[in-house]
């Protein structure tokens, strides 16, 4: 496949190390200023922001491979994120044979139908054999202890860190008319806004935060972050709609929405965390947490927004 | 007389691949990370002892050590398994560098106690599993057989460090070949000693307690 036009390319990543570099620069002069020992949030800060750059090179040497680099950097992150879930969750010596096929089977076949392109397989693949199979195989093993709360945490993990996350580089197989080619730019839009969307509602919240939204959940989440994050983030979508097929107000509202399934999906990562108990998914990115602490809201915004753009947008 | 010519504080070619292949392979397997709780990295002479459910757990432990202490820390292991073939033997010593004691010994040369101490006199470190085999059972840690309190008397210097090794059960239950992915980590506890007029049992007993002490989630039912 061939990469998008490089001017639309050079501004994109022209203005994420313009972020970046900002941020790293902010950080590095209230270190500089701030009393030694570091406080804890400014060591957090800087680590969060080291990670963004580590995050942003990978996915730019991905976009460089094209279909292929983006497919086998998504497989990589369902790896990472199968394995915190995997890890989290109660299963048994009798499972074992089922959660190799989980890493050694569906990531890869799963990513295989992607990059192949072949829609009406890897839109069912999980959700339907992967669905019926595995507790088949989980009986035929003969364990019923916990039964159904075993086959239950391994559905929800493939299909959160598998079949969600494919739907990132399955958007490399739409074929939108006048917008061929420039597919990866619509990855970018996607993860920019809905990370973005994370930052936005962070800093509102800690600014205007007042009404949490769902104390139950999570201690961090306000009314006034959701509401001002998604502002933030709809504009932020209109301002890159240069990237996609979408004029500026409907970039917006594909933004909006994206990012809306981001915030539900950060909600309930942090159901699931408190029900077994931890604060992190894992300890993969330093300052973030695991993968699934970072990836989350993709991990909802993802699916739903394939299918915005197929439907409205292909043919 | 024991077989035991450890080299001077270096590994060969064939054990150097080895440990870094394996480290590698653990840290892509489970991210291993070590966090040191009580005690901290060092390349004084110790004793690492470990709970044990898995051959993982020896390839786990080293993969938190740096590659100059793991040069010269050698896992214990039962000579019943690991001396069975000429393949797992040359897998077990000359691969892994590890210990080969027998359970059940007949002749005195073989006491695995003057063997261990044989490695302890040449400067270099033990890795122990102290509840002397591999744990299938519900229990999270078996009771400790004597080993690591005879050592201690005999050579009081050498620190005592307990680790415990997360999830390696899950990783590569028993019996099974191919490790599933799951998120691993070894924390490192405070030494622990005999103290003075310490009868063998309690001692055990502490060490054991100490040991459990470490496990980060110890709610969890698996």
């Amino acid at each position: 496949m061939t990469l998008p036009p490089m001017h639309e390319t050079v501004i994109l990543l022209v203005g994420l190390v313009g972020v970046l570099t900002t941020a790293s620069t902010v950080a590095g002069i209230l270190s500089w200023r701030a009393p030694k020992p570091l406080p804890s949030t400014l060591v957090n800060l800087n680590q969060r922001i080291n990670a963004w750059w580590v995050m942003v090179v990978a996915i730019t040497v991905a976009f460089f491979f094209g279909r292929t680099g983006m497919t086998i950097l998504f497989a990589l992150i369902s790896f990472a994120a199968l394995r915190e879930f995997v890890t989290l969750t109660h299963s048994r010596r009798s499972d074992h044979w089922v959660l190799l096929g989980m890493f050694g089977i569906i990531i890869p076949y799963q990513y295989w139908l992607v990059w192949t392109a072949w829609y009406g397989l890897f839109t069912i693949f999980i959700p339907v054999y992967c669905f019926l199979l595995m507790p088949a195989i989980t009986a035929l093993n003969g364990d019923t202890e916990r039964f159904l709360e075993r086959v239950s945490a391994q559905q929800w993990a493939v299909m959160i860190s598998v079949y969600c996350v494919s739907h990132v580089p399955a958007l490399l197989t739409l074929n939108v008319p006048g917008f061929e080619g420039r597919n990866l730019l619509l990855i970018a839009f996607l993860i920019i806004t809905v990370q973005g969307s994370d930052v936005f509602q962070y800093i509102f919240g800690k600014l205007f935060g007042r009404h949490l939204l769902s104390p139950a959940v999570s201690p961090s989440k306000t009314w006034e972050g959701l509401v001002g994050g998604l502002v933030a983030s709809s504009l932020l979508g209109a301002l890159l709609s240069f990237l996609t097929p979408f004029s500026p107000l409907a970039a917006a509202g594909v933004a909006f929405i994206a990012c809306l399934m981001g915030f539900l999906g950060g909600l309930v990562a942090s159901a699931i965390k408190r029900d077994q108990g931890v604060k992190d998914w894992g300890h993969l990115i330093e300052g973030h947490g695991g993968m699934m602490d970072r990836a989350d809201s993709l991990v909802f915004a993802a699916p739903v927004f394939f299918h915005i753009v197929r439907y409205f947008w292909t043919v | 007389m024991t077989k035991l010519h450890l080299r001077a504080n270096t590994f060969t070619l064939l054990q150097t691949v080895t440990s870094v292949g394996l480290s590698a392979a653990a840290w892509v397997v489970t991210g291993v990370r070590p966090i040191w709780n009580g005690s901290q990295p060092s390349e004084r002479q110790r004793i690492y002892f470990a709970n044990h459910a898995s051959h993982g757990d020896f390839i786990l432990l080293s993969a938190c050590l740096s590659e100059k202490v793991r040069a010269r820390t050698h896992a214990i292991a039962a000579a019943e398994y690991w001396g069975k073939s000429r393949l797992r033997r040359f897998i077990a010593e000359d691969m892994l560098s590890s210990v080969l004691i027998h359970r059940q010994w007949t002749d005195e040369t073989q006491h695995p106690i003057s063997i261990m101490l044989s490695v302890l006199d040449q400067g270099h470190s033990l890795i122990l599993f102290p509840e002397g085999t591999r744990n299938t059972t519900d229990a999270e840690l078996l009771p400790f057989r004597s080993g690591l309190y005879n050592l201690s008397m005999a050579r009081p210097d050498v620190e005592l460090i307990p680790c415990w090794i997360e999830n390696m059960s899950r990783v590569l239950p028993k019996g099974q070949f191919l490790p599933v992915p799951l998120l691993c980590r070894v924390v490192f506890g405070p030494p622990v000693a005999i103290a003075p007029g310490e009868e063998r049992r309690a001692f055990l007993e502490r060490a054991r307690q100490t040991l459990l002490s470490l496990d980060p989630r110890p709610d969890r039912d698996d």
